[in-house]
């Protein structure tokens, strides 16, 4: 077991060195800035009051008893913020139909989940604020909950939103046929040799951030300072300033220490907004901090999707068409990403194939649970599991092994750059290689032949193996293609570089990380463009006030839009020094080289002056190149050309007691291409975290509603969470196939893990069962699921298990 | 309100809380000790971990007013003059966390286990972690820390 700090023994080789992280020494010594460690002197505490119905009119509320109890400076309802608190933002109409009945953070007239805020007190103590919740009346007439997705679009179905008349909020589609990038899926369908259908089910999940949400507003005349566990301080800045009618320029928002968001903390939540309505009220500051059962029931879910799957091929195994219908669940209301998280799988559903026609078709339907909206990976987890198991039930269908099914169909590393069915140009990748290697790493052939083995013995621990190829689209994105699609934002990214007298050098971004190890990524691109020490760069983010100007951290843009923009940042700087070097060592800019840090003259020995020295030259300013502004600052917005496709190949094998149906992994094995690696430390890091979210849908987390709407699963004692002995070492590799459209290669990491571990080990899992009958398990695929679906079978009943 | 005196980190305190105080808001509201968090509210996450009297407890689920008369040590005292203890070098070297949310825990249940099994197996790691949760790592780096540390004890 081996220390790592790879320090490279130049600085021009930082990229590509698993650099240790500039983070971590406030984080293991204690000294962090979680949002709920602030104390600011006057502080309110907020306890927020949610609604125990999932679906009810408010006939009345009193919030006076709470008035008048111990501790409490302030207790509001909904009604008495009815008129400022606008409604929560929802910035992707995907169509211009779009029903959105809004969303207010507290619920005026009528409450659409359990856990919608009603009322919301301050007092001195957070413990105060709490108590006085008890002294707070509402009386509630009881509304159906809407639950089924499908009963939900029925004619006649009880209703979310009285008002909106329908329980649709939009059909979004993509025929490729229509779209001119493929054929249609009817004639597919005719013409089809083998045609299989399937349904799969996307169960909510929690995002499970470790850190609570938490925000404190500050308050200050006209102007508000909020500290957020947030990952879109940017975003926050300008949504908070429309939503309230606060000016932008009087909005502050900083995102300190963020304990973890995997898309649960890219929204703008209610308790923001109601955070700043007390603190304004009361002119004081106020904090609040969600408990984890309020982070369960009112933060949002990521997934929740049926999704109706027809897939169509040769006997012998050509991919003719694919058919998609998804009912996507909104929830109670649109959120800032709600409706376009399943729109974005549209183009993920074909994958790394090649096939000649494609529908997508979805249906956003609204129902009396929390909200959905982003989680890790957004779409393109559910879209890959959706084809990656339908790819195994058609092998299944044709006698045809899963891998060899895949190579017929996949684009060959030949034949990039590749325009899908779906209209995406994928620019490189090689599936071949990163599947032999991740063939090899897991050693395949052995256990294929230990599987037969079991098979052939009636082993009641039976092998299963599962494959699953896939690609992704990262690093959202080109602005005109978010455009087209309706999103709100643009998908650029901004950087300036700061240099200090001494030649250190400050990097501002508009990325707001939050635990990715962003400052230590950055800091090796720096150092290793600006020829300058990793220690003498310091990156600065998440703060809207030293960092104006960014998109912030989602979808695996990081490096892919923030660090190509850093790097644009770099050479600007270095194009300016470059002028002020040669005119310090009288030469022709021409004549310059750059490298490690230093301007030398080439062909004149000694004839140089390194980059510290020219940024003192700068500071001082006596004598500079006529008409030149004393600055090497530079600024840079980078708008990308395209998406970039990182892909990869996981492998799993579970061992599937089929006495008790518990499942165990027995060997995960993956290799993943992201491109260029930057620090493969991190790169590890990353892939981990992704499988241990992954791997938990398939066979763990469920976010469980009852017939009455109540959330069932709102703690960590129901919620179940992997824990380190649930979860197995994971063997994991590289294959290196650099993107072609950004000057670092890269192609984004973030989401890899958890997009292409579900589908393979829930492939895995149907594998181990297959003799058995059995050609699907609903995830999670728990220990109840599996044994029940052995003993039906086994009593001779057919179909998928649910 | 109940008098208590705890020594926190090596310092004696002396404090007046309510009964109903818990161990972890004592540490951060009264004694503004935020290194401990709180993750959840059912006992279940372990981001609260902090030694009683040298044994690795949840703080959020004991009673400041139970600590009264002992020894309470929390991720802030485990570096002593700058330098950083050897299960907090081993999760930096490692690469054993990403948000930091788990860590404080994390590294004060890993020297429990440690204490309580020298030696112990990636399986008796995993097993002994069971009480800390962790969104971010996969838990793989958290058991390769641990491992460093047990390594180094035993060479
Ligand atoms: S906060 Fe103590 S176990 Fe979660
Ligand atoms: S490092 Fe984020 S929860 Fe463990």
């Amino acid at each position: 077991m081996t220390a790592v700090d790879d320090k490279p023994t130049s600085t021009t080789s930082q990229i590509g060195a698993s650099r240790k992280r500039k983070e971590d020494r406030h984080l293991i010594t204690g000294r962090t800035t979680w949002v709920d460690n602030m104390m600011l002197p006057g502080m309110v505490h907020l306890a927020i009051l949610r609604s125990p119905m999932a679906h009810a009119k408010i006939a009345s509320i009193d919030v006076s008893g709470a008035r008048t109890a111990p501790g409490v400076l302030g207790a509001w309802s909904g009604r008495d913020f009815a008129d400022v608190q606008g409604d929560l933002p929802c910035a992707w109409p995907v169509t211009p139909d779009m029903v959105n009945p809004g969303a207010p953070s507290l619920a005026v007239d009528q409450v659409n989940f359990a856990g919608d805020a009603v009322a919301v007190v301050a007092a001195r103590t957070k413990g105060e604020a709490v108590d006085a919740l008890e002294e707070i009346d509402v009386d509630y007439e009881p509304l159906p909950a809407v639950l089924d997705l499908e009963a939900a679009l029925a004619d006649g179905a009880d209703l979310v939103h009285e008002s909106a008349g329908t329980n649709k909020s939009y059909t979004w589609e993509l025929d490729s046929a229509a779209a001119g990038s493929g054929g249609s899926v009817e004639d597919a369908a005719r013409d089809a040799e083998v045609t299989v259908k399937r349904r799969f089910i996307q169960q909510r999940l929690s995002p499970g951030f470790m850190e609570p949400r938490s925000v404190v507003v500050q308050p200050a005349d006209e102007a508000v300072t909020i500290w957020s566990s947030t990952q879109i301080p940017h975003i926050l800045r300008t949504m908070l300033g429309l939503t309230l009618g606060i000016p932008e320029h009087k909005v502050r928002v900083i995102a300190p220490d963020v304990g973890g968001g995997f898309g649960g903390k890219i929204t703008i939540t209610p308790e923001e907004v109601i955070a700043t309505l007390v603190a304004r009220a009361l002119g004081r500051p106020a904090k609040y901090t969600e408990s984890r059962s309020e982070s369960m029931s009112a933060a949002h879910h990521g997934r929740g999707q049926i999704q109706d799957l027809t897939i169509t091929a040769t006997r012998d195994g050509k991919v003719t068409g694919l058919d998609v219908h998804l009912i996507a669940d909104m929830g109670a209301y649109l959120r800032l990403l709600t409706p376009g998280v399943p729109v974005l799988g549209a183009f993920m559903f074909p994958g790394i194939y090649k096939f000649p026609a494609y529908r997508f078709r979805c249906d956003g339907v609204f129902t009396t649970k929390v909200p959905t909206d982003a989680y890790r990976g957004a779409g393109r987890p559910e879209a890959t599991f959706g084809i990656e198991r339908i790819m195994d039930e058609l092998a299944a269908e044709l006698d045809m092994d899963p891998l060899e099914l895949r190579r017929k169909n996949w684009i060959t590393h030949e034949e990039f750059p590749f325009t899908t069915v779906a209209g995406l140009t994928y620019d490189s990748g090689n599936y071949e290689a990163a599947t032999d290697k991740a063939l090899a790493l897991a050693g395949w052939d052995e256990l294929k032949a230990e599987q037969a083995r079991r098979r052939e013995s009636n082993d009641p621990i039976q092998l299963g193996l599962g494959i699953s190829t896939f690609t992704e689209m990262c690093g959202l994105a080109p602005s005109r293609v978010l455009g087209s699609l309706d999103y709100g934002a643009g998908g650029w990214e901004s950087a300036s570089v700061r240099v200090l007298p001494t030649g250190k050098v400050e990097v501002v971004t508009g990325i707001s990380p939050h635990g990715q190890g962003h400052v230590t990524g950055f800091s090796q691109i720096v150092a290793d463009r600006l020829g300058v020490p990793f220690e003498d760069v310091e990156i600065i983010h998440g703060d809207t006030e030293s960092s104006p100007k960014g998109l912030d951290t989602y979808g695996s843009r990081s490096l892919t839009v923030g660090g190509v923009a850093v790097v644009q940042a770099v050479d600007k700087v270095i194009e300016k020094a470059r002028r002020i070097a040669a005119h310090m060592l009288e030469a022709d800019e021409a004549d310059l080289e750059y490298a490690d840090g230093t301007f030398s003259v080439v062909g004149a020995p000694g004839s140089s002056v390194p980059f510290g020295d020219i940024a003192f030259a700068v500071f001082s300013a006596h004598d500079l190149p006529d008409g030149m502004e004393p600055s090497l600052n530079s600024e840079a917005t980078y708008d990308p050309g395209n998406f970039s496709f990182p892909h990869g190949t996981h492998l799993c094998a579970v061992e599937v007691d089929t006495e008790t149906g518990h499942v165990a992994i027995r060997t995960y094995a993956c290799v993943d291409d992201i491109g260029t690696p930057i620090n493969p430390m991190l790169i590890d890091g990353q892939v981990h975290g992704g499988l241990a979210q992954g791997i938990a849908q398939a066979l763990f987390e469920e976010a469980v509603y009852d017939d009455a709407g109540n959330l069932v699963t709102g703690s960590f004692v129901d919620y179940t969470l992997p824990t380190a002995a649930d979860l197995p070492t994971f063997h994991t590799d590289r294959t290196v196939t650099p993107s072609t459209d950004n000057p670092l290669g890269v192609k984004g990491v973030g989401e890899a893990g958890t997009i292409a571990s579900t589908p393979a080990v829930v492939n895995a899992v149907v594998d181990a069962l297959r003799p058995f009958g059995i050609n699907d398990i609903t995830m999670p695929c728990t220990p109840e699921r599996v044994w029940r679906a052995i003993q039906d079978h086994t009593n001779g009943s057919q179909g998928a298990v649910r | 309100m109940t008098r208590i005196s705890v020594q926190v980190d090596g310092v004696e305190y002396t404090d007046d809380v309510e009964p109903r105080t818990l161990l972890v808001h004592y540490l951060r509201e009264q004694l503004g000790k935020t290194g401990t968090v709180v993750g959840c509210d059912t006992s279940n996450c372990g981001a609260c971990t902090v030694h009683l009297d040298g044994s690795s407890v949840k703080s959020c689920t004991v009673l400041a007013v139970q600590a009264d008369g002992q020894a309470v040590d929390t991720v802030e005292g485990l570096a002593t003059d700058g330098e950083l203890h050897p299960m907090q070098q081993a999760f930096t070297d490692c690469h054993s966390l990403q948000c930091g949310y788990c860590t404080p825990g994390m590294i004060m249940a890993s020297i429990d286990l440690l204490k309580e099994n020298p030696d112990p197996t990636e399986e008796e790691i995993r097993l002994g972690l069971e009480g800390n949760l962790c969104r971010c790592t996969g838990y793989q780096n958290i058991v390769r820390a641990v491992q460093q540390v047990a390594g180094g004890e035993r060479s």
